[in-house]
């Protein structure tokens, strides 16, 4: 790619707010996978009998479904990510490569 | 000695992190032939064969080694990246755990899964933009080539060579223990097997292999858990009830009070000794969240698919199997607490598991499943040690063909041809030194070697990666030296703890100088500051070449623009 093919790509309102939301969407999600597991480990190492409290009569403890938990929890986080990521962000990435398309015919745009 | 190697493995047995399981293993005694468990092995090597015979028919390019053509789709990929990543030890190894302290297995398992979202978050996409077949053609997208290249492949193959030797090591005692077969043979036939997929099927052979190994070790834990929930009409609390009640009569019957016992057998519901100190822990979290991103092999399956689209859809269908597993996995180990501890018929005169504790989900398959489907587990154990090193040697044979013979030594301008052969004959050395080395280790205590594989990833190639990624500051000086600095201090952590220093190297008991189980914490830390202020400091030409490079990297790695597409159809 050219200097100024990169450059009129980096300027386009569709790449500027592709890369905006793309980072900070992504930093957010890792921050709260981070907050969640890390919470869980200092729970583990700070307040076991909190985990081990029975939730009833049973012998269930309120540990297995916050350790289940932290389980869908994961799987959640990434499916939240590729859901807005097959939507909104395909959809900007696709603007940028039809914009410099329109102009630069040679380029084919690899998000598709 | 199979047993200890087999927890080892996975459960980084260190201290302050130290699982029960560990602890009271016997020694793996070599079991009768099993021939249906070998007949089933056969079959299942027959139809890999046939495939990678298919497959070879298409391995014409390097592209085609390296990536399969890179026409593997998001669902196809995920399910091969779960079936390089859930490994034998995994499967015998936390189900082990779960049926010796049931809740800390747990925990131990979740540390396995949490990198996966930050992979998606932060690198998948990009990686998949910028790179070709390596994880180190995104690492030096900017850089200076030569060095960094150097760096990269010496990274993966540190990684490669440890996990390998553990994997190797695993192979021998397992298929000791499951098929009566002599170690030597068993680790001969695994270093074989993995050098024709590799050799003549490349990433296609190795890519179906996994897929095949996900389906079956996921559809034969599914068969454990649903036959062990239906003995409890699908109630966890029913199957928690009846463990815990398990325990506590063992616990009476080595002499505690019914007080103790009660206590001992309730234990399983709750964390007990897994996290002894929080450092310790949060540094063997960080090694396990952030090895993940690292791991060559790994980041090597996101080439295989044809853009960053396909890339995320495959981390979410890997996130989603391996969860799902290591849920399985959970339910198997207390299957393994309700049918196997309470069968004499699988244990020893001491009431001990027949052949250890790692052979808990073996146990189990033949409480649910009767003699075929022992089999068949067994089979899929074998099958599972196979996937996973076709992976690492593919990994390892692409970081000498690519990046040092093709980019280093023939400055990038390698014949295709000759930088295919190159790959070969990598294949080959690897697999006779894989081979040579899993016979050499095979008495050595090797528990360390994959929680220190994932400490190199998250320490050295990890740092690497996000910075040059991310950072626009980033110089070739900075990744170097920070990334061999987290390289080096790694495994020089490692090996002053007390898992390398005490167990392995026999020193005294606390002579360790450095106290805790995982070096990440410090590690990764000297990796990031490294690369930052070498970075800083750098006032070379060079360093202005490189953050003049970060735009066009940037608008490459976020919209694809100019990324090798699908190649080779």
């Amino acid at each position: 790619m050219d200097t100024t093919l990169v450059q009129r790509i980096a300027a386009h309102p569709s790449y500027r707010e592709l890369k905006a939301r793309r980072t900070s969407f992504g930093w957010w999600l890792t921050a709260a996978m981070m907050v969640v597991y890390y919470g869980f480990i200092l729970l583990v190492a700070f307040n076991k009998p909190l985990l081990a409290s029975r939730l009833g009569e049973g012998v269930m403890t309120l540990g297995m479904p916050i350790g289940l938990g932290v389980i869908v929890f994961t799987v959640v986080i990434t499916a939240l990510y590729v859901r807005r990521a097959n939507s909104d962000f395909d959809r900007l990435s696709d603007e940028v490569v039809q914009a410099v398309a329109a102009t630069a015919p040679s380029v084919k745009g690899a998000s598709k | 000695m199979a047993g200890k190697l087999l927890v080892g493995l996975t459960l980084a047995a260190a201290a302050g992190i130290v699982l029960a399981a560990g602890a009271d293993l016997g020694q793996a005694e070599k079991q009768a032939v099993n021939w249906t468990a070998i007949g089933m092995f056969g079959a299942f090597v027959a139809f890999t064969l046939w495939i990678t015979k298919w497959a070879a028919a298409k391995t014409k390019s390097a592209a085609d080694f390296y990536t399969g053509g890179g026409g593997i789709t998001g669902f196809q990929n995920g399910l091969a990246i779960a079936g390089d990543y859930m490994s034998a030890a995994s499967f015998l190894g936390i189900s082990a755990a779960v049926m010796a302290s049931g809740f800390d297995g747990l925990i131990f398992s979740i540390g396995f899964l949490v990198g996966w979202p930050v992979v998606t978050f932060l690198l998948a996409e990009r990686l998949r933009n910028l790179g070709k077949f390596t994880f180190a053609d995104v690492a030096a997208f900017r850089f200076q080539q030569t060095p960094v290249r150097m760096f990269a492949a010496s990274g993966t193959l540190v990684v490669v060579a440890f996990y390998l030797i553990a994997q190797m090591v695993g192979a021998g005692q397992l298929i000791k223990l499951l098929f009566g077969l002599e170690y030597w043979i068993a680790v001969v036939i695994v270093g074989g097997l993995m050098m024709v997929y590799v050799l003549f099927g490349g990433m296609t052979a190795t890519t179906w292999v996994q897929i095949i190994k996900a389906i079956m070790l996921l559809g034969g834990a599914t068969f454990m858990a649903v036959m062990v929930m239906a003995q409890f009409g699908f109630s966890p609390e029913a199957m928690f009830a009846k463990a815990v009640e398990i325990k506590t009569g063992i616990a009476a019957s080595a002499g505690k009070s019914p007080e103790e016992a009660a206590k001992a057998g309730f234990s399983i519901m709750g964390p007990g000794g897994f996290v002894k100190d929080p450092i310790s822990a949060i540094s063997f979290g960080m090694a396990l969240m952030f090895g993940t991103a690292g791991l060559p092999h790994i980041l090597m399956r996101f080439f295989t698919v044809p853009n960053a689209k396909e890339a995320r859809k495959s981390v979410l269908w890997a996130t989603t199997w391996i969860g799902y597993f290591y849920i399985l996995t959970f339910i198997i180990g207390f299957g393994a607490i309700t049918f196997v501890l309470t069968n004499p018929q699988f244990l020893d005169a001491k009431g001990g598991l027949l052949g250890g504790n790692n052979m808990a989900a073996i146990h189990l398959a033949n409480a649910v499943g009767g003699n075929v489907f022992l089999g068949f587990i067994s089979a899929v154990a074998f099958a599972t040690i196979l996937a996973v090193v076709a992976g690492l040697t593919l990994s390892g044979a692409s970081a000498v063909s690519h990046d040092l013979y093709a980019t280093v030594i023939k400055g990038g301008k390698a014949d295709a041809k000759a930088e295919l052969r190159v790959s070969k004959i990598t294949t080959v050395c690897l697999g006779i030194i894989a081979v040579l080395l899993g016979i050499a280790f095979e008495k050595q205590n090797i528990a360390f070697m994959v929680s220190l594989a994932f400490a190199i990833a998250a320490s050295a190639n990890f740092p690497v990666l996000l910075m040059s990624v991310l950072w626009k500051g980033c110089t070739t000086k900075g990744v170097v030296i920070g990334g061999f600095l987290g390289l080096v201090s790694s495994v020089a952590l490692t090996i002053v703890s007390p898992a390398v220093w005490e167990v392995t190297l026999g020193n005294p008991k606390g002579s360790a100088w450095f106290p805790y189980a995982s070096p990440a914490l410090f590690s990764m830390t000297i990796g990031f500051v490294g690369i930052w202020l070498f970075s800083v400091l750098d006032g070379s030409k060079r360093a202005q070449v490189d953050k003049a490079g970060f735009l066009a990297q940037q608008v490459r790695s976020e919209t694809g623009i100019g990324a090798s597409g699908a190649s080779g159809h």
